[in-house]
């Protein structure tokens, strides 16, 4: 992008506190215009009640919130241009599906028949048109969630919010949905930010991630840069598979660090800024091959101790000499070398997919 | 699903249950049964009849019955409306509209008048109105009922709307409805199950009041229950019987469609 991305949502510093609890603690981040943002983190990490301050559910303890420039954060939430998809859709059962589309217009003042004709394109748009005149009840908990997004893009928000709308489906129906989500909002160029605890669902269908944990953002950015360079052992270990491995820092030396797994074997890699000390080693288990002689780059010595077959993959876990337990992933194909278990091999790795972990 | 227990087993189980059933419901069958019986004894059966049905319409003192069943039917139907749509109010503040101070007491001074001895009641409603100069008549009894009505509409719509999870309202405001808006297109609606199942309990509740009626109704107004209590301190007719196996058709129908209501899930 050449020019500057218009910020479509702007928090600013903001805290939320239920009496003593501070369920946000100070948060800042800027949700550019068209893009799919998700807010990602464990339960009780303050993702949802962040969604809820946005849509005007959660008063704003300190703080701000802009919506294109505008404050938002005193409005009440019929007064704000953003619409919510909430977790169990919330569906208005005594009406039916078009009822439930059109619902939001009506409100905004739209005549019936406008609000019904719109709603119905929308309902086109989630592939639900011969449903229109049925109840919430009488449908699918996938059509259903269908509804709810129908409902709320009716009214073209500027921004939509959804709170873990798949989480309730099946698997299957949640793939397929994820991929569904991802094309409507390029389809529409609303701003979407999504809510989930499923940090897979987060790197398929988002353009940026905030990482949160403990009412704190953790990490933004990219999916990519996200899982290629945790900042910190909360995310190297939330986002994906990880071996995170406890090493001593004996000497720094123009970016690089020496560190010492447990025992004694000493690995060279790129150090963050305030290396030193204790820290921690995450290394991906498909960044890691296993080999028998001593090969070149780093090698740390290790015995298989079993092979868990994953199906795509083979797990093989290993104990390091003199260290913790580690996984390393090998493809499942038949030019790959399965080692037994009680075998002493080498773990390989380049050292740019180790990252020195201060936190 | 085998039950923890097997109340069967316990010893004596079939004849405690029979003795219960009989004390409770012989009562009732005996009046049911001798409302239709042919005869002007009441105990004393003499063949099947409607005679003493067509008395309470026809009958010496039928003008007497038309005028309280008028007024019990007319002071259940405004107290158990009113009665309601102050509960409904109430019951919008108490469970929705999250903590406020002074929330568990109104509950409690809601709920209470159920508790309270009716003679209290009543008595206390009969020095209320002395005391601020209403004279007795119909309009005490009324107010009296809308009174008392209040915990017994109040509870069921309580029940519902605690079912109701707020996200209907929060989706109806975020999608722009007002807090009216959304009270009166999508709260209300879901509400209606409880509403009725409250109007018909308030309304059966105020039809069968006694008590509080006999103390605050003043002379020459009288309602089905008075009415019927004057008649049997001059002795038991078979036409009170009648009466009182009409009451309780009317009794057992509301209380089913209240259950029913009660039961009946408009959110599915």
């Amino acid at each position: 992008m050449s020019q500057v991305a218009e910020i479509a949502v702007d928090v600013q510093n903001a805290v939320k506190r239920y009496g003593d609890f501070t369920a946000l603690k100070s948060i800042s981040l800027g949700v550019y215009h068209n893009e799919f943002f998700t807010l990602l983190g464990p339960s009780g990490c303050g993702k949802t009640t962040l969604l809820r301050m946005i849509a005007g559910f959660e008063d704003v303890t300190e703080g701000a919130i802009f919506l294109f420039g505008t404050e938002i954060d005193a409005l009440p939430p019929n007064k704000r241009p953003v619409n919510t998809v909430f977790q169990n859709y919330a569906l208005f059962p005594h009406m039916t599906v078009l009822e439930n589309a059109s619902f939001g217009l009506e409100m905004l003042g739209k005549s019936r028949a406008e609000a019904k004709a719109r709603a119905g394109e929308m309902l086109e748009l989630v592939q639900l048109s011969q449903f229109a005149s049925r109840k919430p009840a009488q449908l699918s908990g996938g059509q259903q969630q269908r509804v709810a997004l129908a409902r709320a893009l009716a009214p073209s928000p500027k921004v939509l919010l959804l709170d873990e709308p798949l989480s309730a489906l099946d698997l299957k129906l949640r793939k397929a949905m994820q991929i569904e989500l991802k094309h409507i909002q390029r389809e529409t160029g609303i701003t979407f930010i999504f809510v989930t605890h499923d940090q897979e669902e987060a790197l398929t269908m988002s353009d940026r991630i905030a990482v949160m944990s403990a009412g704190e953002l953790q990490q933004l950015g990219a999916p990519r840069e996200i899982y290629e360079h945790p900042q910190n052992r909360f995310v190297a270990d939330f986002i994906g598979e990880t071996n995170l491995i406890e090493v001593t820092i004996s000497e720094v030396a123009d970016g690089r660090a020496k560190c010492r797994i447990g025992g004694g074997h000493v690995i060279e890699c790129d150090a963050p800024g305030q290396a030193s000390g204790s820290a921690c080693l995450s290394v991906r288990p498909e960044r890691m091959v296993l080999s028998a002689g001593n090969a070149s780059g780093i090698a740390v010595p290790a015995r298989v101790v079993e092979n868990i077959f994953v199906g795509t993959d083979i797990a093989t876990w290993l104990k390091v000499d003199g260290g913790p337990e580690i996984s390393v992933r090998i493809s499942n194909s038949a030019r790959s070398t399965i080692f037994e278990p009680g075998a002493n091999v080498f773990v390989n790795f380049e050292a740019g997919a180790a990252r020195l972990l201060m936190d | 699903m085998k039950p923890a227990t097997n109340v069967r087993a316990y010893r004596g189980f079939f004849g405690i249950t029979l003795l219960c059933l009989f004390i409770l419901y012989a009562p009732l069958v005996v009046v049911t049964v001798y409302s239709f019986n042919d005869s002007r004894s009441i105990t004393v059966w003499e063949g099947m009849s409607l005679r003493w049905y067509a008395d309470v319409f026809v009958g010496p003192e039928s003008g007497k019955f038309k005028e309280a069943a008028f007024n019990s039917f007319t002071i259940a139907l405004v107290a158990a409306t009113v009665a309601t749509a102050i509960a409904v109010t109430s019951a919008t503040a108490i469970v929705r509209a999250g903590r406020f101070r002074l929330r568990m007491p109104s509950l409690g001074l809601i709920t209470l008048p159920i508790m309270v001895p009716e003679i209290v009641l009543a008595v206390a409603t009969l020095i209320f109105f002395n005391s601020i100069g209403i004279s007795r008549g119909y309009l005490t009894i009324l107010i009296a009922h809308i009174a008392f009505c209040i915990p017994f509409a109040y509870l069921p719509v309580q029940a519902r709307m605690q079912g109701l999870e707020d996200t209907f309202e929060q989706a109806a405001m975020d999608l722009y409805a007002t807090r009216f808006q959304a009270f009166r297109r999508v709260l209300l609606p879901l509400m209606i199950p409880g509403i009725i199942s409250g109007f018909l309990l308030a309304f059966i509740v105020s039809l069968d009041d006694f008590i509080i009626t006999n103390f605050v109704k003043g002379a020459g107004v009288e309602t089905l229950p008075t009415a019927i209590f004057g008649s049997v301190k001059q002795g038991i007719k078979p036409n009170i019987m009648a009466i009182s196996t009409m009451l309780l058709g009317v009794s057992v129908i509301m209380v089913a469609i209240s259950y029913f209501a009660a039961k009946w899930d408009n959110t599915k």
